[in-house]
């Protein structure tokens, strides 16, 4: 049987969302449910006065309204900073003050409009500078700062590095907030039953840390909680924690008594739910004329906003990007998380690696062109290796970084030809190469990579995933993952997995993966981790049952199990005396083709039936549990092995610059990210075009614009998301290098798409016109003023 | 608020309803007659999430007013498969890898088969603009556009 894996079939829940079966959180409809809606505060600071609920409590439908009096007294979130409701002071203009539960969504608006507040409004600050400033207003009374968290790297020793440097650049970032604009808004519907347990039906990225965090935001224990993920319409790291409508749900549920929904319009979920923290960065970097890296250095300012998120640990990020993309034997990384009054800020796909790979890769270029080096031949000079540790104690294992800088560059090559009008010019350099149709217009190609964690990340005491793997009597497969299918198609890897260790068609797998009171424990879907780490402990699940399978299919063929192999549903006897096939099982192993001839079977079925229609019988279930080999960084220097092996990209953009419009347009966008191995190639392809649209956004169109703590554009119209006809032409090139650890040899690359792309647009902007642009997204206005400062100078 | 008598033909099938008249066709889709294919992605027809056709042409079913589809006919993605079998369309998007999160599918279906109704053998460059008012947060539209210009390789169809 040919093997399932590296086979482009097509996603298991694909037919269910073509033809509107799947039931997202919108869709949600139980027995009496009412719907709730927010009050958020009028001011970005406030202490508030009063809040009177008489008037819209007697509006007749209205069956619920909670107010910080009901709620618990701990404090919740990553720095236990926030309350589902706000009592005494409003701190930004997202602040939750009252909530209502109605028989419908128009009562419930009308409701909000009858809850009194009074306010004293305070002096806020919105910018995380002046939030630094002695004196300047705490947004947290009870902290002595606005500072959340200062993080402090370094590694060789920066003074050295500065010192070797012949070469020395540098420059100040800023770059935006960004929303992730999931085509689903942030929903969440909570009933309890009889007994006081709840049930919340969610879109969370984390259902098992949910659980643990609702407890504690309600006053009730993990064990009463149960979470089931509904089909989820994207989330890209916005379920990556606990936000205050999920307990509000929750509150008004158990006021009214029944179940509550509470759904976030278009509007609200760019004013409530977190964003990408917006970021000031000075950064600087130095080369030796022989075009090795000296050192880096970089200071980042992290407006956080009102309240933490996980979004504060995204240094931890970008120092990796800074200390360990490429090799810099001298790095320092300073970065402060700062409260400001400002919308609240979260994870968003890349974790802080799309900000740093801006300007780690922007300076890169910067270098070449000081050393008058090819961009690409720079980068392959410095470029980390496979089988290295880092300075930072990262153990990079299998590295394609090399194979993915040549795989672009070779591509780069049919751009070079083409803007020097077929002829390569004679130095063989891509800078500036002004060449067009139209004279306004010029051309640039620009390179970035990245570096990714592939083998899960550990950021928490587990990166762990459990699964369990069941045979039924009728030969049925079921998976069951910790792991969430959040639309990157993890369902379908997992079944490929499980289908290649128990020889069965992966359409008769059938994937469990939405009930914390069914499935086993699992950190969350984040940090590119799932097809690694759950893909390890669903393999170990499958092998677990195969094992079960082979040990009583030996008893009925009266052979030892070792002579037995799984495939096209059957166990079967093998005679010959070829060595391949399915052996230790190690992960990686593959699956070898097997003589059809000359072999005796039995039907998986009929094996497990056998197994437990007997005295002392059983079923067959297999089980499995991965946590990688890593280790939490230490909390002072920073340094260690956070992820089990890390994946690799680079990018080539071909831009064309409008020098009398500011206007860039992407051409052409080369992918080729180093993915170990591919268990569903189309998969792979799917999440880098997909990542390297939210790419081509933050360079060039997103900006959740906020102005005195108020978002401006809440809506798609003002937000640009990069449309269909505004797509590049995306060509992505799979690099395998056959991990040593990855289940078949892959590794992680759900947020490697996205990341190069700003840094790759922008050095092919400088290849075209000449311009270094530090701001993001890098809009016709931005561009036109530049162009005419370039000019002026 | 009165109520309001409202024809409407949804998937062939005449349903005759009572409904609150500010509400919009989307509401009534997924409200009244419990179709929830067609998703609320903004509410202010900027996703494209709630496609549907209304007297065979596209509209974003959030921006209609359900008090002015008297007699109208719509069809949504819950309408288009015959015999138990997808749309061409949706078979393409299913198997070209055209759909992550689904969210935005059934609106890139209806979409798609709009396109292609008018215009049975696109370019490129049609398709594109075609669905440039359907918003996909997960595909990069790569695959979705080669979905659709499968379809229109396909005999005979749609």
């Amino acid at each position: 049987m040919e093997t399932v894996i590296g086979q482009r079939l097509p996603k298991l829940d694909a037919p269910d969302k073509a033809t509107g079966r799947a039931q997202y959180g919108h869709d949600v409809r139980l027995p009496g449910m009412l719907h709730g809606r927010i009050l958020y505060s009028r001011y970005p600071r406030a202490r508030i006065v009063k809040v009177d609920i008489s008037r819209a409590l007697a509006l007749p439908g209205v069956k619920a309204i909670v107010t910080a009096a009901d709620n618990p007294h701990t404090k919740f979130g990553y720095g236990k900073d926030n309350t589902p409701l706000k009592g005494e002071v409003a701190r930004s203009l997202r602040d939750e003050i009252a909530a209502v539960a109605a028989i419908d969504e128009d009562l419930a608006a009308e409701a909000l409009e009858l809850i009194e507040v009074e306010y004293e409004p305070l002096s806020p600050v919105f910018d995380a500078e002046a939030a630094l400033k002695v004196g300047a207003p705490l947004i947290h009374s009870e902290r002595q700062s606005n500072l959340f968290q200062r993080y402090n790297y370094s590694h060789g020793d920066l003074e050295t590095g500065e010192r070797a440097s012949e070469v020395t650049v540098e420059a100040d970032y800023e770059l935006p907030y960004v929303s992730h604009a999931a085509m689903e808004t942030s929903v969440v519907v909570a009933a309890f039953d009889h007994r006081g347990h709840l049930t919340l039906y969610s879109t969370t990225q984390i259902p098992f840390l949910l659980q643990r965090d609702l407890a504690e935001a309600l006053g009730l224990e993990g064990s009463d909680i149960r979470i089931i993920q509904t089909a989820i319409g994207g989330s890209f790291g916005r379920g990556l924690d606990i936000y205050p409508f999920e307990p509000i749900a929750a509150l008004l549920a158990r006021q009214a008594g029944k179940p509550v929904r509470v759904s976030f319009s278009r509007h609200e979920e760019f004013l409530a739910a977190p964003v990408r923290q917006p970021a000031k960065i000075h950064a600087r970097a130095g080369a030796k004329r022989d075009g090795l890296l000296t050192f880096r250095d970089a200071y980042a300012l992290l407006d956080i906003g009102a309240y933490v998120s996980w979004g504060s640990v995204t240094p931890l990020v970008m120092m990796e990007t800074t200390a360990s993309l490429y090799r810099v034997p001298h790095v320092r990384f300073v970065a402060d998380c700062v409260y400001t009054n400002n919308p609240i800020t979260g994870a968003v796909r890349g974790y802080g690696n799309p900000q740093s790979t801006f300007y780690t890769e922007t300076l890169m270029d910067r270098l070449a062109v000081a050393l008058d080096l090819d961009p690409v031949e720079f980068r392959l000079r410095n470029a980390n290796r496979p089988n290295e540790e880092t300075p930072q104690g990262l153990k990079i294992t299998s590295c394609g970084l090399k194979e993915c800088l040549e795989a672009v560059a070779a591509r780069a090559d049919s751009a070079r030809m083409k803007d020097e009008g077929g002829r390569m010019k004679a130095d063989g350099r891509l800078h500036p190469s002004p060449f067009s149709p139209h004279p306004s217009k010029k051309r640039g190609i620009g390179f970035a990579s990245t570096l990714n964690v592939g083998g899960g990340a550990r950021i928490y005491r587990s990166d762990g995933c459990g699964a369990t793997v069941k045979v039924d009597d009728f030969g049925h497969v079921s998976l069951i993952t910790g792991s969430t299918e959040i639309g990157q198609g993890s369902e379908t890897v997992l079944a490929q997995i499980v289908a290649d260790v128990l020889g069965v068609k992966v359409a008769d797998i059938n994937v469990l993966n939405s009930d914390t009171d069914v499935k086993p424990w699992d950190v969350g879907v984040h940090a590119s981790r799932t097809t690694f780490i759950a893909g390890n402990a669903a393999h170990l699940a499958a092998l677990d049952a195969r094992r079960q399978l082979f040990e009583t299919a030996a008893e009925m063929l009266k052979v030892s199990p070792e002579k037995l192999r799984a495939r096209d549903g059957l166990i079967v006897v093998e005679e010959t005396n070829d060595a391949g096939g399915q052996g230790s099982g190690r992960a990686g192993e593959r699956t070898h083709q097997l003589p059809i001839t000359n072999y005796r079977s039995i039907e998986l079925a009929k094996v497990a039936r056998a197994r437990h229609f007997r005295e002392g019988g059983q079923v067959i279930l297999g089980e499995g549990w991965y946590d990688p080999p890593t280790k939490l960084v230490d909390k002072d220097t920073y340094k260690g092995n956070i992820s089990a092996t890390y994946g690799f990209g680079s990018q080539m953009a071909e831009v064309e610059v409008d020098t009398e419009t500011g206007q860039v347009r992407v051409l052409r966008l080369v992918c080729a990210n180093d993915v170990g191995r591919a268990i569903n190639p189309m998969a792979v392809e799917g999440q880098i075009e997909g990542g390297a649209q939210m790419g081509l956004g933050y360079a060039l169109t997103e900006e959740v614009i906020v102005k005195e703590g108020r978002v401006l554009n809440p809506d798609f119209l003002d937000y640009r998301l990069f449309t269909s006809a505004d797509m590049p032409e995306i060509e992505t090139i799979i690099i395998e290098t056959d991990d040593p650890q990855g289940p078949f040899g892959a590794k992680g690359v759900g947020e490697m798409g996205g990341t190069p792309t700003a840094a790759a647009i922008a050095n092919a902007i400088y290849d075209a016109v000449g311009l270094r642009l530090t701001q993001l997204p890098m809009t016709p206005e931005r561009v036109l003023k530049a162009l005419t400062d370039l000019a002026i100078e | 608020m009165p109520k309001l008598l409202l024809n409407l033909t949804v998937n062939g099938e005449l349903h005759e309803l009572l409904i609150d008249p500010r509400r919009s066709l989307l509401d009534v889709l997924r409200n009244d007659l419990d179709l929830r294919g067609a998703h609320r992605g903004c509410d202010s027809g900027d996703c494209g999430a709630c496609t549907v056709l209304l007297d065979e042409k596209p509209v974003t079913a959030c921006l209609v007013l359900a008090a002015d589809c008297e007699g109208a006919e719509v069809l949504t993605v819950e309408g288009v498969s015959s015999n138990g079998q997808m749309h061409p369309v949706q078979h393409a998007l299913v198997e070209k890898g055209g759909i992550q999160c689904g969210f935005c599918t059934p609106g890139m279906v209806m979409a798609s088969i709009a396109l292609l109704k008018d215009n049975p053998h696109p370019t490129e460059e049609e398709v594109r603009r075609g669905l440039a008012g359907n918003l996909c947060r997960c595909t990069g539209y790569k695959k979705i556009v080669d979905a659709v210009l499968s379809v229109t390789e396909l005999e005979g169809a749609p």
